[in-house]
């Protein structure tokens, strides 16, 4: 993997590539409560996102469930459309060029160049078509090879995805796979047409550890090779312990604390991490783990008060964060971003 | 704990037929759960979980078939009961939360409206006691109630995975199994729910089968628990037995090389070979290609039951540790 | 990726697969629709008034004088008095005009067959573009068309037709032209829109669209395929309404064909026999008959195809 970058915010054009940025990006969904409702209620899915991907580097994100880690990909591959903000992804010709403008040949280009992998192995593969024309559909509507060549490129894929042999999982329909074997579709679905980015949406979720390993071996033996950059998003933080060079901890549709991963889990700053670490389950029945230091409400996103976002279940709170807006993600030394007044 | 199994388990066999052979998924299967008991399911992907619990509750597809064995639900063998027969007992004594959890949901339907579905299908409250319970149980899985009516493609994958599990909590079943429920889930949540089902189980005595490929919550989570490698079960026996002092090769793989978020960041190890076609499973026992102890007795005869106090593994070679 | 040496096992051809995949669908579908019994029912009613229309040229040809035994313009002059009751000649007996019935009855069963088909091709066509279209695209494009489906709901059909057939002479190919469009823009349009709308939603759909494909591509590979079934579905109960709506027309007298069961029904009405079915039964029987029995077996056809596409009704 490649060397990490510490520094979103200016980024030495000589070291490595910029390859995306995203700007401030906000995704709000109306709650559609009926035409007569003057003023919705909106859900905050996405709340001022900005980071940094370099070329060849892999950020990870975690977060609670429905924090907004799905729309922020979504967006980034230009699968929704932000609210507000801007994605910012190298062309062919090296520039920086706003997603939201492309049309055309360039945005097929883009496509070609930007995959997905889904979180959802079940729903995100048509029941109707096997797992070859599955494989098979990025380089069929991107006109790449012809036939053959194109068996033989999914074959090779599924090979490299641990799908042994390959033929025998080539004319099997979605149905017949375990969720393991459909995430390890999915993947090589992303994979098939050597893109430069990926977003990677819990790709490994229900995978076993050894072919999780295999698969995460692949990958980072991918960005080193041919310099594919990942937004790599899980709840598993071993995996990103492995997997990313940077990680970004997202809360309520904000990013909360960002900085190299081994530093963030080593001693994270933001209370929300620090609960998050707390409660990694650990692989002995006879351990027992220290309760987790965060009141147990819900948290929702629906039109969230001025305030810090993680208030009411913050352990270190107090009047100044309850009547300040959500803190700035600040500099809180060596790199390392976190949005916390107290920390 | 009481001696009489909610669930005894014989020498199950469930096959698929597909157009390039027969897919041997479960391989004479047994195992028994107690009142109150919940065991974890672990293996390799594709080794066979997720095939073990439909053939529990009877959900199979047309291309399956249950070649041999008893599945006994309170002492009642389910496998020669009719689809029509079989219905109260799914849902209401034995229920599932699937591994496609996301998408057992109707896309067209509010999700709230679905739960309460279930629940006025399978007991008495109806109305307004419906609609409470719907509140109570999206409490327990730490989703707001502001998303009862909201449409499931507007739940995050998490959401629809917590809503799924509400619904298999619903009727207060005998026996809930549970597909890898929380995948999709971060640790809080995560942590939240096992937690909260924990106490439904111990205030229910109600038991629980829990697959999973994460050993950290099986160790969390279950009492007992069974290592399956290509749709045989390989090793089982109480959890801390198995994870102290495993006997198979294949469950001494599973637990090194375990990821961790705390200590030092080791080299990850990978099995080696490849994951067996269970189109073709090789002879003898399963694992032998993969096996750094195997020997020739290994590649031809199925291997022998080895004992040692509740705990037991299928092996030539057992560790004697 | 290029690296990898190991050469995968490729089946000698990937058509050879598709061709078993296809097969073995076909195969299973085929089972299940076996064991519905009813739709088995329907297609031996089908295959028979097949073959009565095939058999039909063939006798007109060897056996049938075309003289007397042309449907439309063929005269019983073997028969003193008309109509006259079946005999061996006639096995179904002669109609007001002198002409044979069973003539009549295979001759129309082609027309009917070739109205009800296409028809319900035009229906399926249009109802599924429209049902895709419009779930796709949303906005804008699912309003008028939603819009126009309401429209043509609202439509009382047979007015329609009563006037149109009053201004242009309508023919079977005008009529079933316009069943079709009747019913593809209107209902059929409606029910597959919202199964499509179920469709748009899966992430699949996102899927294709970040792999690069257009919404051609997408509405044509990934929405289409899984409308068909329930499409299918609804040309079989467009079959039968059109050949229901035939038969009303033609006993109406407001359909430019030459030949149909529901003319048939006509003649016998407009020569005064229509209130004496007990003495002339075999004026009213064979028409009437046909066309309950062939709508019925599309329906029959059409509810089985429904088992068949929508698990959750089979009873295992
Ligand atoms: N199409 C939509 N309409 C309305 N709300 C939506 C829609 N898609 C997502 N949301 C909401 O946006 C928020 C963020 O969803 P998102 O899918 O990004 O979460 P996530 O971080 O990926 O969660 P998980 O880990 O559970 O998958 C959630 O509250 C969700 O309910
Ligand atoms: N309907 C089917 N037809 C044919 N083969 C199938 C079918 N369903 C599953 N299989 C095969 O059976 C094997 C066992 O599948 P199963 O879903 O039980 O695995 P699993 O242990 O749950 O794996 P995972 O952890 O990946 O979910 C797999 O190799 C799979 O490819
Ligand atoms: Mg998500
Ligand atoms: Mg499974």
């Amino acid at each position: 993997m490649s060397e990490a970058t510490n520094n979103t915010q200016a980024i030495p054009a000589a070291t490595s590539r910029l390859l995306l940025r995203a700007i401030d990006l906000s995704k709000r969904f109306p709650l559609s409560s009926g035409w007569w409702d003057r003023n919705p209620s909106f859900v905050h899915a996405v709340d001022g996102v900005s980071f940094d991907l370099m070329a060849g580097e892999t950020l990870g994100i975690v977060g609670e469930s429905g924090c907004g880690k799905t729309t922020t990909g979504r967006m980034l591959v230009r699968l929704a459309e932000p609210t507000e903000g801007q994605v910012l992804f190298e062309n062919e010709s090296g520039d920086l060029e706003d997603i939201a403008h492309l049309k055309g040949q360039p945005l097929k280009d883009f496509r070609r160049r930007a995959q997905m992998v889904f979180q959802d192995p079940y729903e995100s593969m048509n029941p109707r078509r096997t797992i070859f024309d599955t494989v098979a559909e990025p380089l069929q509507v991107q006109k790449i090879g012809d036939h053959a060549e194109r068996l033989e490129r999914v074959s090779e894929t599924l090979g490299l995805v641990g799908l042994t042999p390959p033929s025998s999982f080539l004319f099997r329909f979605p149905h017949e796979l375990s969720g393991g074997q459909r995430q390890r579709v999915a993947i090589a679905r992303a994979l098939v047409m050597n893109p430069s980015f990926v977003v990677a949406d819990e790709p490994t979720s229900m995978l076993d550890i050894s072919i999780r390993t295999g698969i995460m071996q692949l990958m980072g033996e991918l960005a080193d090779r041919l310099g594919i950059s990942y937004l790599y998003i899980t709840h598993d933080l071993a995996v990103a312990r492995y997997m990313c060079s940077r990680i970004a901890v997202m809360y309520l549709g904000k990013i909360v604390e960002m900085g190299e991963t081994e530093e963030v889990l080593q001693n994270p700053v933001h209370p929300y991490t620090k609960a998050l670490l707390s409660a990694v389950p650990v692989p002995d029945p006879e351990a027992t783990r220290d309760p987790i230091d965060i009141k147990g409400s819900v948290s929702v996103p629906v039109d969230p008060l001025p305030r810090c976002r993680f208030y009411d279940r913050c352990p270190i709170a107090d009047n100044f964060c309850r009547d300040n807006d959500h803190p700035p993600l600040q500099d809180k030394g060596s790199g390392r971003l976190a949005a916390c007044y107290k920390a | 704990m009481t001696t009489d199994p909610v669930l005894a388990v014989d020498d199950l066999k469930m096959h698929y037929v597909t157009q390039a052979g027969v897919v041997r998924a479960v391989d004479g299967v047994s195992f028994s759960v107690e009142r109150g008991q919940s065991l974890g399911l672990v293996g390799e992907s594709g080794c066979g979980k997720s095939s073990i619990a439909m053939t529990l509750l009877k959900l199979l597809p047309d291309n399956a078939r249950l070649v041999a064995g008893s599945i006994a639900l309170n002492g009642i063998d389910l496998v020669p009961l009719s689809e029509d027969e079989m219905r109260p007992h799914r849902w209401d004594r034995i229920s599932m939360v699937f591994q496609a959890a996301m998408n057992s949901l109707d896309p067209v339907y509010r999700v709230g409206d679905q739960i309460v579905e279930a629940l006025e299908a399978h007991s008495s409250s109806a109305g307004r006691d419906a609609m409470e319970r719907v509140r109570e149980l999206f409490d327990l899985v730490s989703l707001d109630p502001s998303y009862i009516l909201r449409y499931p493609h507007e739940y995050s994958g998490g959401m629809r995975q917590r809503a799924i599990i509400a619904m298999a909590l619903a009727c207060e079943p005998d026996i809930i199994i549970a597909d890898e429920p929380t995948t999709a889930l971060d640790v809080i949540v995560q942590d939240h729910i096992l937690r909260e089902m924990q106490t439904i189980q111990h205030s229910l005595e109600m038991s629980m089968i829990y697959i999973s490929h994460d050993m950290a919550v099986i160790a969390e989570v279950c009492d007992v628990v069974g290592v399956m490698y290509a749709g045989k079960l390989v090793e089982f026996g109480p959890t801390a037995d198995v994870y102290a002092r495993p006997i198979h090769p294949y469950t001494r793989a599973l637990m090194s090389a375990f990821p961790s978020v705390r200590g030092e960041k080791h080299e990850l190890v990978t099995l080696p070979g490849e994951p067996p076609n269970l189109l073709d499973p090789p002879g003898g026992c399963a694992f032998n290609p993969r096996c750094a102890y195997a020997t020739d007795e290994c590649r031809t005869t199925a291997p022998p039951i080895v004992k040692r106090g509740d705990q037991w593994a299928a092996c030539w070679n057992p560790s004697d540790e | 990726m290029a690296t990898v040496n190991a050469q995968p096992a490729v089946p000698s051809s990937v058509w050879r697969a598709r061709l078993r995949l296809a097969s073995r669908s076909v195969r299973e579908n085929w089972g299940l629709f076996v064991r519905t019994r009813i739709g088995l029912l329907g297609l031996a009613i089908i295959a028979m008034y097949a073959l009565l229309a095939v058999a039909h040229p063939v006798l007109m040809s060897t056996v049938w004088e075309p003289r007397i035994y042309d449907p439309v313009i063929g005269y019983a002059f073997d028969e003193t008095k008309q109509p006259a009751p079946p005999s061996l000649k006639h096995p179904l007996g002669t109609d007001p005009l002198g002409r044979d019935i069973l003539s009549q009855l295979m001759f129309s069963a082609r027309s009917e067959f070739l109205l009800g088909l296409l028809a319900a091709t035009v229906t399926v066509v249009i109802g599924t573009s429209v049902g895709a279209i419009a779930a796709y695209f949303g906005g804008w494009v699912d309003t008028i068309l939603m819009r126009l489906a309401d429209i043509m709901i609202m439509m009382p059909a047979i007015s329609v037709l009563i006037v149109l057939s009053a201004l242009i002479g309508v023919e079977h190919f005008e009529l079933a032209l316009l069943i079709g469009i009747l019913s593809g823009f209107g209902a059929t349009g409606v029910v597959l829109k919202s199964q499509a709308l179920s469709v748009v939603v899966k992430p699949y759909i996102d899927a294709a669209r970040s792999a690069g494909g257009g919404h051609f591509h997408i509405i044509l590979v990934h929405i289409v395929p899984n409308l068909l079934p329930l499409s299918f579905l609804y040309m079989m109960f467009t079959v039968t309404s059109a050949i229901f709506s035939e038969a009303v027309l033609s006993f109406l007298g407001l359909l430019n064909v030459r030949m149909s069961w529901g003319l048939m029904i006509h003649t016998t009405e407009s020569a005064g026999y229509l209130l004496q079915v007990a003495e002339f039964w075999w004026l009213i029987f064979p028409a009437s008959l046909s066309i309950t029995l062939l709508c019925s077996a599309f329906y029959l056809v059409g509810r089985s195809l429904d088992e068949v596409v929508n698990p959750r009704l089979r009873s295992r």
